[in-house]
């Protein structure tokens, strides 16, 4: 059964369609984000115009957490099921949420200048924040260093154990005196954000997805490729 | 943008020169390993070049690729 949903998958990633399909949708999201963060949302009653910087802060923080969770979530199954499927998929989407994670920090620093009145404060998400980004090079890293068997033991490792970080960083805005305000968009409770500024993030959100999707359907396939190269000379 | 525009469009800006970096450094490694896959597709003996043909994986690559000898 795993089989069959991973070889569905395979097929599916190495179409050149599902890739078009999926640059298209990202191009279309995109414009649509942009032309909504930049031109039509309203600028905020204290913060003035630098809220914007929140249309590209947010998504890349969120996309990063969440890429960094689903990496975690496979590497334990790499574990429980022993399934190599596991690996490669959790190994391609490791780039995108690098960046992510860097975009997040870039321009979380860039907006805090006007708003903080500094580019770098040692706040508690911003640290955890920080911490996520060094285990995201501890994972990539650790597939540059080691051979392909130590390497998805000792990665996978390394997802897991970076896992621990996810939590504090969602809630160190609670737990701890922080710069950060607590969250203004929540899936079980009200949300505090006005609709015009919900649209926009929502729109970016979706364009982040869509591009960490493309990045990793590329990945993927260049793994699979690899694969195949060593399969044609043991023919 | 009241004076914040420095700090917003150098935030955009930096995000979207992410993702073309990205995509660029991506899609190269990706063009380099299918024409390394290619050629050695292509210069299987026939029957090796059958027998590889069979897997469905290797079916997609060929067929997304622009090499094909069937």
């Amino acid at each position: 059964m795993l089989n069959k949903i991973f070889e569905i998958i395979k097929i599916i990633s190495l179409s050149k369609l599902t890739r078009i399909i999926v640059f298209s949708l990202f191009v279309i999201f995109l414009t649509l984000g942009l032309f909504e963060s930049l031109l039509l949302s309203p600028e905020d009653y204290i913060q003035s115009d630098a809220v914007r910087i929140m249309y590209v802060h947010v998504p890349a923080a969120w996309i990063s957490l969440g890429i960094f969770s689903f990496i975690a979530f496979l590497s334990l199954g790499i574990f429980i099921f022993k399934n190599k499927n596991f690996v490669i998929i959790a190994k391609s989407f490791a780039p995108s949420g690098l960046v992510f994670n860097l975009i997040a920090l870039v321009t979380g620093s860039i907006w805090g200048k006007p708003t903080w009145g500094t580019w770098w404060a040692w706040d508690p998400r911003i640290t955890s924040m920080l911490v996520l980004f060094l285990f995201y090079i501890l994972y990539i890293a650790s597939w540059r260093l080691f051979e392909n068997d130590k390497a998805a033991k000792i990665s996978s490792l390394v997802a897991i154990a970076g896992f621990v970080n996810v939590p504090i960083i969602k809630f160190s805005v609670d737990w701890w005196a922080s710069l950060h305000q607590p969250s203004s968009v929540k899936i079980l409770s009200e949300t505090t954000i006005h609709s015009s500024m919900i649209t926009p993030l929502l729109l970016m959100t979706a364009a982040f997805a869509l591009f960490s999707v493309l990045i990793f359907l590329m990945k993927y396939n260049i793994e699979l490729i690899k694969i195949k190269t060593k399969g044609l000379d043991r023919l | 943008m009241n004076g914040y525009g420095l700090f917003v469009w150098s935030a955009f800006a930096f995000t979207l020169i992410n993702f073309f970096t990205l995509y660029v450094i991506i899609y190269r490694q990706l063009v380099k390993e299918n024409k390394k896959f290619e050629l050695k597709f292509n210069h299987l003996e026939k029957i090796k070049y059958k027998e590889a043909f069979n897997q469905r994986t290797n079916q997609a690559l060929v067929s997304s690729n622009a090499a094909q000898k069937i």
